[in-house]
């Protein structure tokens, strides 16, 4: 191992990370103070073009007051010296967007160990193997470790991009944009960071992911304008909702397999109807 | 004068490299030119204008490209310093891969692609091995894991280097460029400097123009190839 590499490894510690306010679109003032320590499951949510994705990446830099936004990020609370900076950007944090996709075209666990021999783990063969089962757990069709890389559906890409950043990247900082779409299992996969210590942000328009968070950052025109931490009836909501998308999920496999939907279910048609008066929403109040 | 060569392969994001860094560069009061070295054509020149930064092109037709940049760089800078800045930017596609336009104490900035494998590293040779900035574009479209091999692979292949990744269309990785562009050594001329790899020596009929393939036509410096199953 080379001196850089050490390092390289030593960088990837991280205690905190501090976000201090900047300025909104229009240039007032934004109040900020929010420390995120490992283990911190945190959404980023707000309308389309409010900066969520902003926020994501002026933590990927280190921000120093040298964005659009004029946030400044503080590492251990501190903030990082230029060399410090850019010495450790690109180590500390790990990016999953719905962008992505492998380009490689290699079985999944060569490829896995070709990525386990990068980070110089001890023990590949059980990571390679782990990463693999972890990635099964999280998609919804199970795909084998032969299969090539660009074979693998939406899905198992996203899911096995989640299981190996969780299990083979050193970053302590993991931000994921939008893949509520990706058709995995949500609350595995954020489980898994967690139990990874890493600070996992992870910017959404989707509620039930939203609630999934410890805490969730609103945005509004460029700024932080809430940090709400997520209540115990707010988890109990998430409950419920969890059982409609399960619904909804298992009509989703029904319809794939090309199957009808002539009859739902009879709580269906009340709770339809319920929604259907001109009653405000219990949330709007 | 600071020197900055910018190289690789034909479409990594050169242009876009440039163009975000250079606006990091201007806010901080640099003023920057930029002169574009190609083979056959470029649109560059248009990105750069439209930017509004001043630039060059020079198209090397016929001639060796990399023997027409070593040929002009000295003229670019003297064109730099007649137009007033301080900063100048040689952005050059269309090299072959044997070679590097990289001067000695300039700073040099080696660009390649997340997409283009992650054997790539190992291919590039001296742009590459020899160069003080290595910046790796595309990362958003490719997995984590890719990005994290090829980046191993880069250090592998020039383990001296900074390692800066870039994103050319949000202009992520454009501060810390930035950074590393505003200490690039200054010239005064670079008459007496010297390339950072030697380019080939080779004169054969073929330099100059010949077509024909044939023993005949094959004079000079010719190097034949070994095949598989050979003196075996
Ligand atoms: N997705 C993505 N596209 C990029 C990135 N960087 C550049 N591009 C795109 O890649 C294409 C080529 O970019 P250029 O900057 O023209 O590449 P170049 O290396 O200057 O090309 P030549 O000078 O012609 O060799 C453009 O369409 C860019 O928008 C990146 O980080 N991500
Ligand atoms: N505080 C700010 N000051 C200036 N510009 C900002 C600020 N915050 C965000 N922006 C800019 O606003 C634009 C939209 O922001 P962004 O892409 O982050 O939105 P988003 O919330 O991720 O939207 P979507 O849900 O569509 O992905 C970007 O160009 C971003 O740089
Ligand atoms: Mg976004
Ligand atoms: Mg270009």
């Amino acid at each position: 191992m080379t001196p850089e590499d050490t390092a390289t490894l030593a960088a990837a510690k991280l205690a905190s990370l501090t976000i201090l306010g900047g300025r909104d679109k229009g240039g007032a003032l934004e109040t900020l103070d929010l420390t995120l320590r490992p283990g911190d499951v945190v959404c980023v949510v707000g309308p389309t073009g409010s900066g969520k994705s902003r926020l994501l990446a002026d933590i990927e830099c280190l921000a120093q007051a040298d964005t659009p936004s004029g946030r400044r990020i503080l590492v251990d609370g501190a903030p990082p010296d230029a060399r410090r900076r850019w010495a450790t950007v690109g180590k500390l944090v790990a990016q999953l967007s719905q962008n992505m996709n492998f380009v490689v075209d290699l079985p999944v666990a060569e490829f896995v160990a070709m990525h386990a021999d990068c980070r110089m783990v001890a023990d590949g063969d059980r990571v390679v193997a782990d990463v693999i089962a972890c990635a099964n757990a999280l998609a919804g069709e199970r795909f084998h470790a032969d299969v090539s890389l660009t074979q693998l559906s939406g899905g198992q890409t996203r899911a096995l991009m989640i299981a190996d950043t969780a299990l083979l990247s050193a970053s302590p900082v993991v931000l994921i944009d939008e893949i509520e779409n990706a058709g995995i299992d949500r609350k595995r996969a954020l489980d898994l960071l967690v139990s990874q210590d890493k600070i996992t942000l992870v910017s959404t328009h989707d509620p039930i992911l939203a609630l999934l968070g410890h805490r969730r950052i609103v945005v509004a025109n460029g700024s932080v304008a809430d940090v709400i931490e997520t209540s115990a009836e707010e988890t109990e909501s998430r409950a419920h909702l969890e059982r409609i998308d399960a619904v909804l999920m298992a009509l989703r496999q029904h319809v794939r397999g090309g199957g009808r939907i002539e009859a739902l279910p009879a709580a269906f048609s009340t709770f339809a109807s319920a929604m259907a008066t001109d009653e405000p929403f219990p949330w709007t109040r | 004068m600071r020197v900055i060569t910018v190289a690789g392969p034909p479409s990594v994001g050169k242009t876009a490299v440039v163009l975000k860094t250079a606006a990091h560069l201007a806010a901080a009061g640099l003023r920057v030119g930029v002169v574009k070295f190609d083979s056959l054509s470029t649109q560059d020149d248009a990105a750069y204008a439209r930017a509004g930064l001043d630039v060059s092109v020079g198209l090397a037709g016929n001639v060796c490209p990399d023997h027409f940049f070593v040929s002009n760089i000295d003229d670019c800078l003297t064109w730099a310093r007649a137009r007033g800045h301080d900063t100048l930017v040689a952005e050059s596609a269309g090299l072959c891969n044997r070679c590097a336009p990289h001067i000695k104490g300039a700073l040099a900035i080696c660009v390649v692609d997340t997409l283009s494998g992650i054997h790539t590293p190992r291919k590039i040779g001296p742009m590459l091995k020899l160069a003080d900035v290595v910046v790796i574009t595309k990362g958003d479209i490719v997995s984590q894991a890719e990005r994290e091999v090829f980046a191993f692979n880069v250090r592998k292949a020039n383990p001296r280097a900074v390692v800066v990744a870039f994103n050319g269309i949000t202009g992520q990785g454009a501060g810390e460029l930035a950074f590393h562009m505003a200490q690039a050594a200054g010239f005064e001329t670079l008459e007496g400097q010297h390339l950072r790899y030697p380019m080939p020596s080779a004169v054969c009929p073929y330099c100059v123009g010949e077509t024909a393939i044939g023993e005949d036509h094959q004079r000079g410096n010719v190097r034949k190839m070994a095949f598989a199953g050979d003196g075996s």
